[in-house]
């Protein structure tokens, strides 16, 4: 199958736009807490998710949808928030709990929500997958081809909410997706000592929908499923599921002492990197110039730097403004 | 005397009429929920819908909670105004965290952006012997955690009147009904349970409490059942020549702190009775917000009398023992009256 050449710009630039977001993101993470490491000190406090090297699960799906389709990520949210065409500077300034913030403050990594794009994501694991599946409901009511895409961890997919969701939209027939990113650990636990079956997609049979696996963290057959299992949902076809393996190169957490895994695994890793790998692909196989990449490289650090400058110039809310937005 | 005609219905009819009437006026408000179609609902609060609009708008699901309540918050954040029934407050366990950490939360962590205009209708209550796991009212748990409206209307008149303003509200709202009155056939039959209720479509609102008995001698603050049983004991009273007044709460957020002082300022004396647990409940808001700003108001030491504080047991002498009824309002009010 032929992807255009705008597909596959686009993603390249998207997820090279994801990495040296989180790059970013990590430095940023990092400032006032140093020497000694302090959760709640420095301009970005709290807990951080970053999603490095699990940048072809975003692209490749978010590159089927429009503005009108619903996607909902959990915790480790912003390569689909990216994808998906979240307001830059606004999550940045949320991720940084300013007043121009998505939420104006309230809300912060793990709570980033434009409606605007029907973007929304949640801290709590699994527990987006029934608001897709309630937008994908919406969807089908209004009498629209929408749809929904729940993206998640592999560890969700042991959660009910997987299951009740899952049940529910087959038996209505919903155009739902669910995205399984399976970055072989929950936290610390590995996926074997998790789940009771090889791989997530299989567990799309016990619901009567397709079930598909994409292995090796691969932004092309990542394509390829998404553009199928998208496609299908539009016409009426149902809901399905996509596992794509995976990795994440940093901890669970930023200042997680990872003593779960060996050092040498993330350093195999980054040796297949998805980004370059298809950096590769695109000049050798798609006759793409180099100089065209260097370009989308550049644009897309411009507008990651200038995400980051707003974050940073903008105010603080006012310390009353946290008894607001409680209720319309 | 003059007699205007009276239209009786029952609080499960008078709560489903408000359904039907919304979902006449707004082709997004649609129902959904367990055993919410042809059923009508466990406790009949979807009575005929289903007949009238079919499986699409009123639509039954599997027993799966966490997935058809977060499925609600989700259309609603499309535009849609889901009413979704938890069949008994009792399952919000399996489900707390779409309420809580969902529901709740989203319209403020987006800073207002994400509007979730949806209810969330539950039975509530006991008294018939359903025992510990269906036979709560949660007034409290619900209440305590900021993000919802909770309202517990306690005639058909109000459970019609707040179900519509429930459903045009842009906020979640948690709707509770109390099994005893909605005027079941095959539960203990209570004239409270039935009462007039207009025609066409109307709204009370929420976060305004009602005096639904003047008095000068003590205030009683009840909500659903325990106001009818203060009313019952407010009878009792005047014979012993004391006039009670009685405050019917109707909605736990927002609460109406300003009824309940301007009538202790009147009465002097204060009586909260809860079919709640009383530690951290009801009764205790509504204590600490006499002790804060009605505090010289008071004659004697305010009175609280609410479920103590051990599960609802199954038999009936047990269960009995545990629940407020018109006799203990009485008793604890002639003793609060005679300090």
């Amino acid at each position: 199958m032929v992807i255009s050449v705008d597909h596959l710009t686009w993603m390249y630039k998207t997820m090279y736009k994801i990495r040296y977001y989180e790059d970013k993101m990590a430095e940023a993470y990092a400032e006032g807490k140093n020497p000694v490491f302090n959760i709640g000190a420095g301009p970005v406090p709290g807990e951080m998710h970053l999603a490095t090297g699990q940048e072809p699960a975003a692209v490749g799906i978010c590159v089927h949808l429009k503005k009108e389709d619903t996607v909902t990520s959990p915790h480790r949210p912003h390569h689909h928030a990216i994808a998906k065409g979240v307001d830059l500077n606004r999550m940045t300034a949320e991720i940084f709990g300013k007043v121009t913030g998505l939420g104006k403050g309230k809300g912060g990594h793990m709570h980033l929500f434009d409606p605007d794009v029907k973007f929304s994501c949640g801290g709590i694991v699994g527990a987006g997958i029934p608001h897709a599946l309630g937008a994908a409901l919406a969807a089908k009511k209004k009498g629209t081809d929408w749809v929904a895409v729940a993206f998640i961890g592999e560890g969700a997919a042991n959660q009910g909410a997987f299951h009740e969701s899952l049940n529910m939209a087959a038996l209505w027939n919903l155009p739902l997706i669910v995205v399984i990113e399976n970055n072989q650990y929950g936290i610390s636990v590995p996926k074997s000592a998790s789940t009771s079956v090889p791989s997530n997609d299989i567990r799309a049979v016990a619901y009567g929908m397709k079930g598909y696996y994409v292995k090796d963290n691969d932004p092309i057959e990542m394509y390829h499923v998404s553009k199928e299992a998208v496609e299908r949902a539009r016409k009426g076809g149902g809901p399905s599921i996509i596992e794509i393996e995976t990795y994440r190169y940093l901890g669970h957490f930023q200042g997680d002492p990872e003593v779960y895994r060996d050092k040498n695994e993330v350093i195999g890793l980054r040796e297949k990197d998805p980004i370059i790998r298809m950096r590769q692909l695109l000049i050798t196989e798609y006759r793409i110039e180099e100089q065209r990449l260097i370009e989308l490289e550049n644009k897309a650090k411009q507008e990651v730097e200038a995400a980051y400058q707003f974050a940073r110039e903008s105010d603080y809310p006012e310390p009353e403004d946290a008894l607001n937005d409680l209720f319309v | 005397m003059q007699k205007t005609k009276q239209r009786l219905l029952t609080g499960n009819k008078a709560i489903a009429e408000a359904i039907r009437l919304e979902m006449e006026r707004d082709p997004n408000v649609f129902v959904t929920g367990e055993d919410v179609g042809a059923y009508g609902g466990i406790f009949g609060a979807t009575e005929g819908l289903f007949q009238q609009f079919g499986p699409e708008r009123v639509m039954d699901t599997p027993i799966s909670e966490t997935a058809f309540i977060g499925a609600a918050i989700g259309a609603a954040a499309e535009g849609m105004r889901p009413i979704v029934e938890l069949m008994f407050v009792d399952f919000f366990g399996v489900c707390m965290d779409q309420i809580y950490n969902h529901m709740a939360k989203i319209p403020y962590m987006s800073g207002g952006r994400v509007k979730l205009p949806m209810v969330l209708m539950t039975a509530v209550g006991g008294g018939y012997s359903d025992a510990a796991q269906h036979s709560q009212t949660l007034y409290a748990t619900f209440a305590h955690l900021p993000g919802m409206k909770v309202v517990a209307p306690s005639t058909p008149y109000d459970l019609k009147g707040m179900m519509i303003s429930a459903i045009r509200d842009d906020n979640p709202v948690v709707f509770m009904f109390h099994k005893t009155l909605q005027g079941l056939g095959w539960m203990d039959q209570l004239d409270a349970s039935v009462g007039h209720v207009p025609e066409e479509a109307y709204t009370v609102p929420i976060g305004k409490a009602k005096v639904v008995r003047e008095g000068t001698d003590i205030t009683i603050v009840g909500i659903q059942m325990t106001t009818h049983y203060a009313l019952e004991a407010a009878k009792k009273l005047e014979q012993h020549g004391i006039q009670a007044e009685v405050i019917d709460l109707r909605s736990l957020v927002p609460l109406d702190r300003e009824t309940i002082l301007q009538s202790i300022k009147k009465t002097h004396r204060l009586l909260v009775v809860d079919e709640d647990y009383l530690s951290y409940g009801m009764t205790a808001e509504i204590a600490a917000i006499a002790a804060e700003d009605g505090l010289y108001d008071l004659e004697a030491p305010v009175k609280r009398l609410a479920v103590p504080d051990v599960p609802i047991p199954y038999s009936r002498p047990l269960e009995q023992f545990v629940l407020p009824n018109a006799d203990k309002i009485f008793h604890e009010a002639m003793k609060l009256v005679n300090e």
